[in-house]
């Protein structure tokens, strides 16, 4: 079973106020150059599909309803994944009065992928931390684990799906 | 052939080959080939070979969040439903040359393989989704214009070979009325197993996940299952037509997957390079152009017997 989870990890993408850059990069990530279904990914229209969250824009006032609700359909056991310096950190809308961010003041945050955006290899590399994560998780019960930090600023290096696959 | 080895002969069928035991990794193999077409038809490697397999798993293994004002008996034997009627037409499937099967066989697997589909409308609007019941409109729209023709195209293969038993069917030399009947039945699979360009009732990201939209874990799991066992009955159908009689029956369960293998393949190279039509595209397509196949193949099964009892 764990191991089925972590091969299949199911994607839903939620804009809670974004630009629309870390968008673009997660739909790139998703694209023929770096074929993210070797890894069993798969991009789920209804949250109700989904594993993991991919959560992008710093979160709105106006998203947070739509962030708790979408979290809550979300069969467990479940990850979320912060993808941008947006959700992590509000960015540069730090103290802005139209927003109500970080995303983790909301709900419980597992991998983050700082950038602004982050390359799609780095999203990818977060989907795969966030998949091996939710393997080990019970259902329903979230252990509280410090959230994972992805990107080149932390050194790591760049990632290729076909290594994950080993 | 007494009641006792009937019914051992009907279940073994059912259970083992074609059916369950057969069928189940069959059916996530053809999903497998289908994901894998379109993913070389891109460019991409695509998903590992166990990748159905493995989604199966984490769905049976998920727990459902509570769904408000939503029935949950109803929802949880929609897809049951389906998975079991596909699974019984691909056990009434004349694989195998001396495999039993009854007279009228072939109503009951057109029933069996219409179930499915029956399911899926009610699946969408017992889940109370607004997009839910738009995709089962449209699966509901889709079923009226193809099933015409699908039907149409059965019923005169059928007529004009004087019987409704599937076996005798498939050992019956090929007339040339079959192969237009075969061609009509071919171009109703797309729209019978949501393919491109006839993917209407589950169109992904359009209206979300259409009458799956809010299934969860175990039950999405029967679905995608009763999805591949679809897949398998009705390639079957068209395989056990093709089909001509052999007499060793390895070689003719070898010859049956292999044209199943080769249709499926077709149907995700014709998904993958097409997009999705509007719905009254489509149902003009059905009606107005593939028409003309299914009643050209009637109008022949009809006229011939007249036109012989004319000639003597």
């Amino acid at each position: 079973m764990c191991y089925c989870r972590r091969r299949s990890p199911w994607l839903f993408h939620m804009n809670s106020g974004s630009c629309n850059g870390c968008d673009i990069e997660l739909i790139a990530a998703l694209s023929p150059r770096y074929d993210a279904e070797q890894l069993g990914v798969r991009l789920e229209a209804s949250p109700r599909h989904a594993d993991i969250l991919c959560v992008t824009g710093p979160v709105t006032a106006k998203a947070v309803g739509a962030v708790n609700t979408v979290y809550g359909q979300i069969p467990g056991p479940k990850a979320v994944i912060a993808i941008g310096s947006c959700p992590a950190t509000t960015n540069v809308f730090i103290d802005s009065r139209t927003l109500d961010g970080p995303l983790a003041k909301h709900i419980p945050v597992d991998v983050f992928v700082p950038g602004c955006p982050p390359r799609p290899d780095a999203i990818l590399q977060g989907v795969v931390k966030a998949a091996s994560i939710l393997a080990e998780r019970n259902n329903g019960s979230q252990p509280a684990a410090l959230p994972v930090v992805i990107g080149e600023a932390c050194g790591e290096p760049c990632f290729r799906a076909s290594e994950a696959q080993k | 052939m007494n009641v006792d080895s009937t019914l051992i002969t009907a279940l073994a069928r059912l259970l083992i080959f074609p059916g369950l035991l057969f069928a189940v990794p069959a059916a996530w193999f053809f999903l497998w080939v289908e994901r894998k077409a379109v993913a070389l038809m891109q460019g991409r490697i695509g998903p590992p070979f166990m990748q159905p397999f493995y989604d199966f798993v984490k769905l049976i293994g998920k727990t459902a969040p509570d769904r408000p004002g939503v029935g949950g008996m109803l929802m949880r034997i929609w897809p049951l439903l389906a998975m079991a009627s596909a699974a019984g037409a691909v056990g009434l499937l004349p694989v195998l040359p001396t495999s039993g099967g009854f007279e009228g066989d072939l109503i009951l697997l057109l029933a069996l393989l219409e179930v499915p589909s029956m399911c899926i409308i009610a699946a969408g609007f017992s889940s109370r989704s607004i997009f839910a019941e738009i995709g089962s409109a449209r699966e509901a729209i889709l079923s009226v214009s193809y099933n015409v023709v699908f039907l149409l195209a059965i019923v005169s293969i059928a007529a004009s070979q004087h019987t409704f038993r599937l076996e005798t069917l498939a050992t019956l030399p090929h007339t040339p009325l079959r192969w237009i009947g075969i061609v009509a039945l071919l171009i109703c699979l797309p729209a019978k197993l949501h393919l491109n360009p006839f993917s209407l009732p589950n169109a992904e990201q359009e209206i979300y996940s259409g009458p799956m939209t809010e299934y969860v874990g175990p039950e999405l799991a029967m679905w995608e299952l009763s999805h591949g066992l679809e897949w398998i009955a009705s390639t079957g159908l068209i395989a056990a037509l093709i089909i001509p009689h052999m007499a060793i029956w390895w070689l003719a369960a070898l010859t049956f997957v292999a044209i199943c293998f080769g249709i499926v393949l077709l149907l995700s190279v014709v998904a993958s390079a097409t997009a999705r039509m509007a719905i009254d595209s489509s149902v003009r397509f059905y009606w107005q152009c593939t028409l003309i196949f299914a009643g050209l193949a009637a109008v022949i099964a009809v006229a011939t017997p007249i036109l012989v009892r004319l000639k003597q």
